[in-house]
């Protein structure tokens, strides 16, 4: 049988990576290890997936990213971030989202006493180019949601979970973000709902050349919009490669996707895979 | 090192759910109440060391463990049902002259009853103060219990039955008679209070742990789920103000008997409230150790400061004193609170855990 191993090569050469990730380790509460050591590359203008099972580490991972662990009581405490040629650590998450650096938090948090609109606006808080500008930017926001323009003035409390998610990738895109960190945009959503937003993503990284990292449980829908992905397995990273590989790996058919080619098979051909996490543990 | 349960095999569902399960946290324990029962006394009575002095016992350990008392009386309230209080002092203050009265009006019962009814009177206050809290959350709760806090001041100043008709509005305890001990010296008092405390304490740390614990605490953490899971609000909620009460109450009678002898309506004050308050916040709010080590740091820490200048033989005025203890206390609590949000109960967690880990860093 043969297998892609995990490629001890990134993805992409570290220069034209708008993200790289290396080898970071994340502590929670002082004790509890969460992240043992991920390293991965965002190319720029790619999108790339994270995926793995719940309590893997995805949300955790995009958290370092944008330095918001301290209020989870978590540090990094091994490992560097960069992006774009900076070193993450030590610069606050609103210098980040500055720099174009941007997260969708997963669960949405639209404000929910505002209309959608007010919530757009929200996201130009870090911009300073003037009225003119700001309503052009949101006016583009609307020609990528044209559904948040019709609910523009309804409170977002008070919107659908597929409008308060479109809200919320609308209103990070009014950062003129270059790269997007997006949590589980998938999470409550109706298939064909999932299936909008996930064309949205792609619509915004091949017209407005936004960066995406994902992170995502599912995963057919993530291997199917993403260029490259990692996956992630109790705080490591046990597989990575171009989608279009990791689609015909047949660990992730069984395991990630569900679909098993050779029907029930031994549990001596599981051994493989097992050992291996074993090896990964 | 010696942190280690390598070697201690439960067999029984008993041993494992123990408030204490490894060995070496019950020692400490058991060590610890020897200490306070029995190395104590036997401290004061040969004089050795400041325990020879009234005042350890008067000025500190007294108050402290009536304090420490009241904190776990709120914890159960604030720490672990979520129903924020500010009127501790005001229930302290109902338990004081509900066992007063009872003690002038019922004479001849044992003075432990009228300690427990005072409790009993609070409690039934507290039931009927909690009844808001069902519709009143948060802050508001707050402001609605600073009402409370408020009333009865009021009611301890004004009404004139309630401190008998004295024209001061000092009132005195009963001799402090229990079924014919009569506890005099500085160290019966504390022993009485001990045993209060011990025994509060042991009953509390098992009310949370079981079956009404766990409904305070879904309760606090997000009162519709746990209405989905079946638990009643009402009940969960009552509960919590009657035991906290309760239990407040009975330190009140205490403060007000034990401590202080005889006392006006300002001893129940507003301040005694946020200082209580404090105290649960400081130590960690849903933890029994926490209200301990509240309490320490609230009581205890400005003693010490106290302490300072004399100490290094610097002549400062008491004025002084007393104003840099404001500062540095706050500035304390700001720094603590900063570094542990979750006050020093998570801080003993953290060390535990990692005293338990040790070499390795997790």
């Amino acid at each position: 049988m043969s297998r892609p191993a995990v490629s001890p090569k990134a993805a992409v050469s570290p220069a034209d990576a708008i993200l790289s990730v290396k080898n970071i380790e994340v502590i929670y509460d002082r004790v509890i290890l969460v992240l043992k050591g991920v390293s991965l590359d965002v190319p720029r203008g790619g999108i790339v997936a994270l995926l793995g099972a719940n309590g893997a580490g995805k949300s955790t991972t995009l958290k370092a990213i944008s330095n918001l662990l301290h209020g989870e009581r978590g540090t990094v405490n091994k490992g560097a971030i960069v992006f774009d040629g900076v070193e993450v650590h030590n610069r606050s998450p609103n210098e980040l989202v500055r720099r174009g650096c941007i997260q969708v938090m997963e669960g949405r948090h639209c404000f929910g006493h505002l209309t959608i609109e007010e919530n757009l606006l929200t996201g130009a808080f870090t911009r300073h180019e003037g009225k003119a500008e700001i309503a052009k930017e949101l006016e583009r926001v609307y020609s990528y949601f044209p559904k948040l323009k019709e609910r523009r003035n309804s409170l977002a409390g008070y919107t659908s979970g597929g409008e308060q998610q479109m809200c919320a990738v609308g209103r990070a895109l009014m950062s003129r973000p270059k790269m997007i960190l997006l949590d589980e945009p998938s999470m409550g959503l109706a298939p064909q709902i999932v299936e909008e937003i996930f064309n949205i993503v792609k619509m915004l990284n091949h017209n407005e050349k936004v960066s995406f990292l994902l992170a995502e449980q599912n995963t057919n829908m993530a291997l199917k919009y993403a260029t490259y992905a990692y996956i992630l397995e109790s705080g490591r990273v046990v597989l990575d490669g171009a989608t279009a590989t990791l689609r015909e790996n047949e660990d992730v058919k069984e395991f990630y996707l569900g679909i098993s080619t050779t029907g029930r098979r031994s549990f001596r051909e599981g051994k493989y895979y097992k050992r291996r996490k074993r090896w990964l543990a | 090192m010696f942190y280690r349960e390598a070697g201690q095999f439960k067999t029984s569902y008993a041993a494992d759910m123990a408030v204490f399960p490894l060995r070496q946290d019950r020692m400490v324990v058991y060590l610890f109440l020897l200490f306070a029962f029995i190395g104590m006394p036997l401290l004061a009575r040969f004089n050795i060391g400041v325990f020879g002095q009234d005042y350890i016992f008067n000025g500190i350990l007294i108050p402290l463990l009536i304090l420490s008392l009241a904190a776990i009386g709120l914890n159960i309230l604030t720490g672990y049902c979520g129903q924020i209080s500010l009127g501790a002092g005001a229930f302290m203050g109902i338990g004081a002259y509900a066992a007063y009265n009872i003690s002038l009006r019922v004479p001849g019962m044992p003075l432990l009853f009228f300690i427990l009814l005072g409790g009993g009177v609070s409690a039934l206050v507290g039931i009927l103060f909690g009844i808001p809290s069902l519709r009143i959350k948060g802050l508001y709760l707050a402001v609605a219990t600073l009402a409370a806090q408020f009333f009865f001041d009021w009611v301890f100043i004004r009404v004139g039955w309630v401190t008998n008709y004295s024209s001061s509005g000092s009132v005195n305890a009963p001799q402090l008679n229990f079924f014919g001990w009569v506890a005099e010296r500085p160290i019966d008092r504390y022993l009485v209070c001990l045993l209060f405390v011990t025994i509060f304490a042991i009953l509390a740390k098992n009310l949370v742990r079981g079956n009404l614990g766990r409904q305070w605490m879904a309760i606090r953490d997000m009162d519709i789920a746990a209405e989905i899971m079946g638990i009643r609000p009402l009940y969960a909620k009552l509960t919590a103000f009657a035991i906290s009460s309760f239990i407040i109450g009975v330190a009140g009678a205490l403060w007000a008997f034990v401590h202080l002898g005889s006392w006006e309506p300002l001893a129940f004050d507003i301040d005694k409230s946020t200082q209580i308050l404090f105290m649960i916040i400081i130590g960690g709010l849903g933890s029994i150790l926490g209200s301990f080590l509240g309490a320490i740091f609230i009581l205890v820490l400005p003693i010490m400061i106290d302490l300072v200048p004399s100490a290094f033989g610097v002549q400062v005025s008491v004025q002084t004193v007393t104003n840099l203890n404001f500062v540095i206390v706050g500035a304390l609590i700001c720094a603590l609170l900063i570094y542990e949000p979750r006050g020093f109960a998570r801080l003993w967690g953290i060390a535990k855990e990692k005293l338990r880990l040790w070499p390795y860093p997790y």
